[in-house]
């Protein structure tokens, strides 16, 4: 029969605060603009701070206010971005600007492992055992570290090498910061053209690895109409500022690790190239 | 007089003698998540100063007058953790309506702290060390004023280890770990201080 006075002490403290928070709420609340309001209610309300505000309620602020677009919330991911984007009566797309890309097209047909690798199957114990088992010691490692993090599945692995969805990829940059070889970058979701190599060995050494690799030969650099590209430490970087998307840069690359895209890569990237015999 | 020498004894003491976060451990959530910009980690003192204040001018009128009367001791954890949540909403709401300045410095903190363990724990001692209302509130004070100084500090240390360059594997929370039990250590000098303080 002791909990009788303890149940009801519980009982009428609980009430007491309730109708307190209750009046106070009824009385003294301040209006919430009904816009911050329906989108404060999308957001999933962790308070994570990962979109750099101080919590979901000014995030949302800033939202209804116009600062920022909807695709910060990494945990709300593609969904919230829609809920909001809807609430907000704004395109979602036209405020994603980038895209994650591998910079890679290390498949197993074009280049060699040089000893078999038995250990943990995650990208970042491949790349602490001698930098992975891949006669290239920058190209991806093809266990799926990033696919694993990646909160939409957007990544997926083909070949032995990581694949980025475009459109399903909400640019969180999770997958950049796992990376081990940091291949993974932002690039531009209307850029028409993407290095797939991420090499920086001389010419002659990448060319022994790996068939697809760039060799720095420059001819991208000479023949590029706006002087988009560059050669920058062996290893051919656009310039997504100047880049029109003509392509003529993926059209003349001797080995192909220029690469078009659209379409979903054309395709899932486009294949190893038809030229790809060095001597032509 | 004596009242003046007891009361500073058990500020000085709650301030750096058993600093509740570098002594008694209690607090490290917030000890650790919001002291990596000195403006915010005072933000954070500040609100836990604020709410400790409140928290024990409410609890120990509960505790000494209803709990004991009635004999249900034994509830005051669970009454304590309703009564604080209830008294960090209800000054939100009226901060929010009557202050909407000093809500929007203080206003992100206050529900982050609303049932932090360095609160509860600063209630239940007070009881636990049979202080009267004056020495509770005192008590609350100065356990809130440490909690505002090992933020400041341990912001000042995190600001300075930006720039370092930490060892791969110590990267992030274990080098932060690292410093905070060096400060924690620091505060153990202080020991012995005050109980001679007046002689």
């Amino acid at each position: 029969m002791e909990i009788i006075p303890a149940a009801l002490l519980m009982l009428i403290t609980a009430l007491i605060a309730a109708l307190i928070l209750a009046f106070a709420s009824r009385y003294m609340g301040v209006k919430v603009d009904d816009t911050v309001r329906r989108v404060r209610n999308c957001l999933p309300g962790a308070n994570c701070g990962a979109c750099g505000y101080a919590g979901c309620d000014s995030y949302a602020e800033a939202l209804a206010k116009g600062d920022v677009g909807p695709e910060l919330c990494l945990p709300g991911g593609s969904e919230v971005a829609r809920l909001t984007a809807e609430i907000l009566g704004i395109d979602p797309c036209e405020t994603r600007k980038l895209v994650a890309y591998v910079h890679c097209n290390g498949t197993p047909d074009v280049t060699q492992r040089t000893a078999e690798y038995d250990g943990l199957m995650t990208c970042s114990a491949m790349c602490l055992s001698c930098g992975g088992p891949g006669l290239c010691k920058y190209g991806c490692l093809g266990c799926g570290d990033c696919a694993s993090k990646c909160p939409t599945d957007a990544i997926f692995i083909k070949n032995n090498i990581a694949i980025v969805d475009p459109e399903k990829c909400i640019s969180c940059g999770i997958c950049i910061k796992v990376c081990p070889k940091h291949i993974i970058t932002f690039i531009p979701v209307e850029a028409k053209v993407a290095v797939i190599c991420s090499s920086h060995d001389k010419g002659a050494s990448t060319r022994k690895k790996c068939s697809a690799g760039c060799i720095a030969c420059g001819k991208c650099e000479r023949s590029c109409p706006y002087g988009a590209i560059k050669v920058i430490d062996n290893l051919a970087v656009i310039d997504y500022e100047k880049c029109t998307g003509c392509g003529i840069c993926a059209e003349i690359c001797p080995v192909s690790c220029i690469s078009k895209l659209g379409e979903f890569n054309i395709k899932y990237r486009y294949k190893p190239t038809q030229n790809n015999d060095i001597s032509k | 007089m004596e009242l003046f020498k007891s009361l500073t004894v058990i500020l000085l003491g709650s301030i750096l003698i058993n600093n509740y976060v570098l002594s008694r451990f209690l607090g490290i959530c917030p000890f650790l998540g919001v002291s990596k910009k000195t403006d915010q980690a005072v933000g954070m003192g500040v609100s836990v100063i604020f709410v400790m204040f409140l928290a024990t001018a409410v609890t120990w009128p509960i505790q000494t007058y209803v709990l004991s009367e009635f004999g249900l001791e034994y509830l005051e954890t669970v009454v304590f953790i309703l009564v604080i949540a209830t008294l960090v909403q209800l000054a939100e709401i009226t901060m929010k309506k009557y202050m909407p300045t000093l809500h929007k410095s203080l206003g992100v903190y206050l529900p982050l702290i609303t049932t932090n363990c360095a609160i509860l724990g600063v209630t239940i001692n007070n009881i636990s060390d049979g202080y009267n209302f004056i020495e509770s509130i005192v008590n609350s004070l100065g356990a809130g004023l440490g909690f505002l100084l090992a933020m400041v500090l341990f912001s000042s240390v995190r600001s300075k280890m930006e720039g370092t360059n930490v060892p791969k594997a110590l990267k992030g929370l274990p080098v932060t770990l690292f410093a905070a039990s060096i400060i924690s250590l620091a505060f153990v000098g202080f020991s012995g201080i005050v109980d001679n303080l007046w002689g």
